[in-house]
């Protein structure tokens, strides 16, 4: 078969090479290869590049970094005993950790504990861009992929699958070993929701785009913020906590009210 | 069939003009005359219940049950209890399109699409939830105030039964919508079958008809659910009662209540109003919680898939004590012999599991035989004057209450900022220890508190007023305790233990030997009550008692 086929295929690419339009073609490929390559890495830098490509941001960053977090992480962000070097986690995980008030670490424990935020967005934006001009990491992510507009049922499917182990199915949140745990998701921004899942903070794992889409990623937040934003329908959720919730309530509130009813009822009339 | 009577009566009434007491009277007779009820009514309707809250816990148990069977029917005229696979399209849009079994799917329906459906779901399980942890109380109850003593031994096992198939009865319904919460039930209960050596994995292939999860459990324990459990209750609940009717009422002790009477207030009118009404209120609770507070939301679970597993999965909490004990039994505690894994953390928390049940369901006859008491008893005891018994009670409480616990380890940890270990081996610690703990607590409060009663009924309350004497000696004036109290406070029966006797070949038993020592242990330590004699001498040494006039 291949034997027969060859010439032939030789004799097509022979008579393409040497069409007249050929040189025209390989430009015309070039420029759409370099343009695209172009494109899609700014695109996926848009966010950080609005800060991170003045050098002047970075060196803001620097200065936020040297005063605020070399204590630990080392003054070139090269890491110490105290706290895991900052090279390559992108601009994303900075903007997790200290967009959420877990960095600068209150003290030091089972896992960093969410906290008041304390740098504004300007000062998180530059701390990020200096991070992440350290080296390549993941990026902040863009906002089209944040708008909660996905599919809520394939969102609810891979949460069930992915996160529930941990998260709880509510995102109510779980234990983990030696006094760490999976925090609750509700009041979790969007973009916060999809930098964990991108860069795996504290104990959580990193789910890539190999192992969850960016387009699935934004199926789990848009499930994530209906559970938010819907009330449950069988009324107030007791914490979304399950059984546990449900049994001590009914022991607590039910059983009380039954029994102060029956003292009721057999009080001695006056 | 009632409107049709009335209206008959009321023609009756029409033709026989001279009759008089109205409209009720000639109902009644139309019925007696045709079905000779008022024997029955004279009986029933005289029969006296004693008036405490604590004897409306088993009320609340049976009317929690009717609220059950009426919520169920309504459930059972949408639910579908089959495991085929459909493809969800209601009205929730976050399974929108997903696949599920029908069961999960017509629960999905009823809570969304049927019109009261959501309601009447939460009322059936809420009340579900009652009616075991009012069956608990109800227990409690009867446990602590020794209600199960003869003639009552049968009862307690009947109503022990009861509770068992109400957990049964919470646990085959928990499993039914087959979402991913009663699904991992389902698994763990398929694991500690299987943890039964040798027959386990033949029993749990038996059940399931295949490999977990097949397609055939739903269907089954539907069966149970809605016929099998529910008839066999219904039965238990008749011969419980019915023994109540033929044993009277316990009461407890007070002036006037002696083993021979019942002090209160007969059935009809007055109990019979009470208790009718009573139903209304617990279902009106039930009705308010139902309406205001989430259970078990199938939605959120989503359908069952035998990979995830949400955190914070438990079962209901009646079966919590279970998911408890497995959750402390220390790990690698499995051995392979023969080419078969025996799974002794699994097996073993069967086997103490079981043993505890069996231990309360016949505990009657095995403090029976301690005491050899066989008087009827229908005088309640206060728990402080059986000190013993109230002592194994705390110990069985705290081990029940430790396992537990167990079972929201996690929800402990994450909410109580502590870590999973700390509170397993806390935990652990307390459901070995804290038994004994709680029995050495509670025996010596009990005796503590007779020891009060005896000083009150001998020297009355200190009344804080003190008074010269004559000789110009100082004394605090005591104000005695009346009738009615000190009755309360003297009444009990003092045991004291078995003395060990030969029997007619002049033998000593091994089993007697143990009992007398079960008696010592039982009864070693008590206080007498106060006797007349007693009474007498303290009241005539007591110059307090002139009080100031």
């Amino acid at each position: 078969m291949t034997t027969i086929k060859s010439p032939r295929a030789r004799r097509t690419r022979k008579t393409g090479r040497r069409h007249p339009l050929a040189s025209v073609a390989l430009i015309a490929i070039g420029l759409l290869f370099t343009g695209g390559a172009y494109v899609a890495f700014s695109s996926s830098t848009a966010v950080a590049t609005t800060d991170a490509s003045s050098q002047q941001t970075i060196a803001e960053g620097e200065k936020l970094f040297a005063a605020n977090c070399a204590t630990c992480h080392g003054l070139s962000a090269q890491g110490s005993s105290e706290g895991p070097s900052l090279i390559g986690v992108g601009a994303a995980s900075v903007d997790f950790q200290v967009g959420t008030g877990r960095m600068p670490m209150q003290m030091q424990g089972p896992q960093a504990q969410k906290k008041p935020v304390q740098f504004t967005t300007e000062q998180t934006a530059a701390l990020a861009a200096y991070v992440a001009s350290l080296a390549p990491g993941p990026a902040v992510p863009a906002a089209e992929l944040l708008d909660a507009a996905g599919n809520a049922a394939t969102g609810a499917e891979l949460f069930r699958i992915n996160c529930a182990m941990c998260h709880n199915v509510a995102g109510a949140g779980g234990a983990l070993t030696e006094g760490k745990f999976a925090p609750a998701i509700e009041n979790v921004s969007a973009q916060h929701i999809y930098e964990a899942m991108i860069t795996g903070p504290q104990n959580m794992p990193v789910f890539n785009d190999m192992n969850i889409t960016p387009e699935d990623k934004r199926d789990i937040i848009t499930y994530l913020k209906y559970v938010e934003d819907n009330p449950s329908p069988g009324g107030l959720a007791l914490g979304s906590l399950g059984p546990v919730a449900e049994g001590l309530f009914i022991w607590i509130f039910g059983l009380g009210a039954i029994v102060a009813l029956t003292v009721w009822i057999t009080a001695k009339s006056n | 069939m009632t409107t049709l009577t009335t209206r008959e009566s009321a023609e009756d009434q029409a033709v026989g003009a001279k009759k008089t007491g109205g409209f009720t009277a000639a109902a009644a007779n139309y019925i007696d005359e045709r079905t000779s009820i008022s024997g029955a009514v004279k009986e029933l309707g005289r029969k006296i219940f004693p008036d405490h809250w604590s004897f409306l816990l088993g009320e609340v148990a049976l009317y929690s049950f009717v609220i059950i069977l009426l919520s169920g029917s309504f459930l059972t005229f949408f639910f579908q209890a089959s495991m085929a696979e459909v493809i969800y399209d209601g009205s929730y849009a976050p399974l929108k399109g997903i696949p599920m079994s029908a069961a999960m799917s017509s629960t999905m329906d009823i809570s969304f699409d049927i019109r009261g459906g959501l309601l009447m779901r939460q009322v059936h399980h809420w009340a579900a939830l009652l009616f075991v942890a009012s069956i608990g109380l109800h227990m409690l109850r009867i446990y602590f105030t020794g209600a199960f003593r003869k003639p009552r031994e049968l009862n307690w096992v009947i109503g022990f039964v009861l509770f068992i198939l109400a957990m049964a009865e919470g646990f085959t319904g928990y499993s039914l919508p087959d979402d991913l919460l009663s699904g991992n039930g389902l698994r763990i209960i398929d694991g500690l079958i299987k943890g039964i050596p040798v027959a386990g994995t033949w029993v749990s292939f038996l059940l399931f008809g295949g490999e977990f999860p097949g397609t055939d459990i739903v269907g089954r324990l539907y069966s149970l659910h809605i016929l099998l459990l529910p008839a066999i209750i219904v039965a238990l609940i008749a011969m419980h009662l019915l023994f109540v009717v033929v044993h009277k009422h316990t009461q407890y002790p007070a002036a006037g209540h002696t083993n021979q009477n019942v002090v209160g207030y007969p059935v009809l009118p007055v109990y019979a109003a009470k208790a009718g009404g009573f139903f209304f209120i617990v279902f009106g609770v039930v009705m308010l919680i139902a309406s205001f507070f989430t259970i078990n939301p199938i939605w959120n679970y989503g359908p069952y898939d035998p990979s995830p597993v949400s955190a914070g999965t438990q079962p209901d909490w009646y079966i919590g004590f279970a998911d408890g004990a497995m959750r402390l039994i220390p790990t690698g505690w499995e051995f392979v012999w023969l080419n078969h894994t025996y799974s002794l953390n699994i097996f073993l928390v069967l086997v103490v599991v079981g043993l505890f049940i069996v231990t309360v369901m016949i505990y009657p006859f095995i403090e029976g035989w301690i005491t050899g008491d066989k008087r009827e008893h229908h005088v309640l005891d206060r728990p402080r004057n059986a000190p013993t018994r109230t002592a194994i009670g705390a110990a069985g409480v705290t081990f029940y209450a430790s396992l537990w616990a167990a079972a929201s380890s996690d929800i402990m940890a994450t909410h109580f900022h502590l870590t999973m270990e700390g509170v397993i081996h806390t935990l652990q610690a307390t459901t070995l220890l804290g038994p004994f703990v709680a029995f050495f607590i509670a025996k010596r409060v009990c005796l503590a508190l007779q020891k009060k009663d005896r000083e009150i009924v001998l020297h009355g309350y200190e009344s804080g007023r003190i008074v010269r004497l004559p000789g110009g000696e100082f004394v605090e004036v005591h104000q005695p305790v009346d009738e009615y109290e000190r009755w309360k406070l003297v009444s009990y029966s003092d045991f004291k233990p078995l003395m060990l006797r030969p029997n007619a070949q002049g033998k000593i038993g091994a089993s007697e030997k143990i009992r007398a020592g079960l008696s010592r242990w039982f009864f070693e330590d008590r206080i007498t009550p106060v006797t007349q004699t007693e009474l007498n001498h303290a009241h005539g040494d007591h110059p307090a008692e002139i009080t100031d006039k």
